[in-house]
């Protein structure tokens, strides 16, 4: 049998490396795939070049490309400070996304239309996909890590659990973004006064009536809110 | 995105002093304040606005609402929309403008977007926002495109056959019923302007908006007293509940004695190519008794000289009746 002549110690690994494959985020999993196709769209590019010139692009090379005209930023996000060097350019819905590898806040249309990229600023709800990073050095940003964790879980993360608001999940973090920012508005009593406060957040799915009932869960209970 | 120099002012002088080396005013120019960014960085996204230097002026010290000696109300350029609308005496003397402000964008965007960079809101015509598109507006002659093609949403008073763009602002529209001032430093010092005169209509010129010159800098708005007894009312008709551009829309603000209006201001929205104030409609309402007849009158006398495009002539009614109903509302409960 194959398995003849296996030591514990092999068995051993070939399961930690079983878990590590399970372990592979569907981030890194479609970058590499990303990486892939890259690289083999960049290969005729690179044929037709000259030796020279393509020896003239290594990696190192277009990585400092890449920075040139980059400033210096430091940013503030869930209690931490992060310096950083930034294209001016850089929103700060890229910025936490792709440096500081913050993925909760999504991008839905880039253009503050869906809420998908809702950040607390100074306690205040945004539109990160607008703000362009290097403007907020010095202000309190909270994304959805830092509002709660599995076993932490803010009142309203509890609640979208509890009332099922959300189908495919991509807009649930600017929604609960700007439910917990709600909470602290001058909001009316009313279903209506959620929905209007709410508008800001579109959800595909249409899971709309769950999510207004989830924030009025929390409203009209007692419970003590933590700060978002 | 074009890349451009970001740099942030620590004081007014040298915010003008940086942005008076534009080649133009402040919408479209190589040099550009950025405050909120709300509509800045969409159009720089979209490379309808194209800087080459960004101005960050959310530090100058223009952020406070203050009481003026005269009963009056200044309000600071960098004020956000939501601390505007949320502020207790907009809220009680000057209702038109909070009802306005919370009617227009979300709240994630009037948490971001400021007093000046609302007064300076472009328009939402698809084909401003369209590169590929013609549009008099973005890139002066050559041509229109909205006037032959889809126009459901844009203008149809103050338009000229180079432009017929709506003024998507909500707030400019009570601003205008509310005879606000804008007051503005610049490399000549400071002056002020009356809101009526700040945006310009489109003529051969669509390019230009306000009377903003480069280096003009908007500090802050000042309202006059709110008399006692004025009511005010925004109504905004669009095609969604919420988190929508209007149709058409109708700020007033009347002075009652009994059942009669002794003072009436009334400006619309969604169908101007500026903050469209009626002087028409508030010289059929003076004087008069608050009766449908009258308002009919008034909403025929705003909307008298209209013009329709293909496919917004509906607008020429809706506005009507939307300032007939803002105008039954308001004198209701005044």
């Amino acid at each position: 049998m194959s398995d003849q002549g296996k030591t514990p110690e092999d068995a051993k690994a070939e399961a930690h490396s079983g878990s590590e494959f399970g372990r592979t985020t569907r981030r890194r999993f479609l970058s590499r795939l990303g990486m892939a196709s890259l690289l083999a769209s960049a290969g005729p590019v690179l044929g037709e070049r000259s030796r020279d010139e393509a020896a003239a692009i290594p990696e190192t090379k277009e990585a400092m490309a890449a920075l040139e005209g980059a400033i210096p930023v430091t940013l503030r996000v869930n209690g931490k400070k992060y310096d950083l060097q930034i294209d001016p350019r850089t929103t700060l819905l890229d910025c936490l996304r792709e440096h500081l590898h913050l993925t909760g806040s999504k991008k839905g249309c880039d253009h503050g239309q869906c809420g998908a990229c809702t950040v607390h600023v100074n306690g205040r709800r945004m539109n990160s996909c607008l703000c362009l990073a290097a403007m907020y050095q010095g202000d309190e940003i909270t994304t959805i890590e830092g509002v709660g964790q599995p076993g932490n879980l803010h009142p309203i993360q509890e609640a979208f659990v509890a009332h099922d608001a959300y189908q495919c999940g991509y807009c649930t973090c600017g929604q609960i973004m700007s439910a917990v920012a709600l909470l602290t508005e001058p909001v009316g009593p009313e279903d209506a006064d959620v929905k209007e406060l709410m508008s800001g957040n579109i959800c595909r799915c249409g899971a709309y009536q769950n999510i207004v009932a989830a924030i009025q869960s929390v409203r009209q209970s007692a419970r003590p809110e933590k700060a978002g | 995105m074009k890349t451009f120099e970001l740099t942030r002012a620590d004081d007014p002088g040298q915010a003008i002093a940086v942005a008076a080396k534009a080649n133009t005013a402040q919408q479209g120019a190589d040099i550009r304040f950025i405050a909120g960014g709300t509509n800045l960085v969409d159009y720089m996204k979209l490379n309808v606005e194209t800087p080459r230097k960004l101005v960050d002026v959310n530090h100058l010290p223009f952020d406070k609402i203050e009481n003026l000696p005269d009963g009056g109300l200044k309000i600071g350029a960098v004020v956000r929309n939501s601390d505007l609308a949320y502020h207790p005496i907009v809220r009680k003397n000057y209702a038109v403008l909070s009802e306005a402000l919370l009617s227009g964008a979300s709240a994630q965007l009037r948490n971001m977007a400021t007093t000046a960079g609302n007064l300076l809101q472009r328009t939402r015509c698809m084909y401003f926002r369209d590169t590929a598109m013609p549009c008099n507006k973005r890139e002066p002659g050559s041509g229109c495109a909205a006037i032959t093609g889809v126009n459901r949403s844009l203008a149809i008073l103050g338009t000229s056959e180079h432009c017929i763009a709506s003024n998507p602002s909500d707030m400019n529209v009570a601003m205008a019923a509310l005879e606000a001032t804008i007051h503005i430093g610049g490399p000549k010092g400071e002056r002020s302007v009356a809101i009526g005169d700040f945006h310009l209509l489109p003529g051969n010129t669509p390019n230009r908006e306000t009377v903003l010159e480069p280096g003009d800098l908007i500090t802050h708005v000042t309202l006059p007293p709110s008399s006692p007894g004025n009511r005010s009312l925004y109504l905004k008709l669009r095609d969604r509940a919420s988190f929508e551009f209007a149709l058409a829309s109708a700020a007033v603000v009347v002075t009652m004695d009994g059942g009669k209006i002794t003072r009436a201001r009334v400006a619309l929205g969604g169908v101007g190519t500026k903050p469209w104030r009626s002087p028409e409609a508030e010289g059929e309402l003076t004087g008069q008794s608050a009766t449908q007849a009258v308002f009919q009158k008034a909403a025929e006398a705003a909307l008298r000289d209209a013009k329709p495009q293909s496919q917004n002539g509906f607008k020429v009614e809706l506005a009507k009746r939307c300032l007939m109903h803002a105008l039954k509302l308001v004198t209701q409960t005044a």
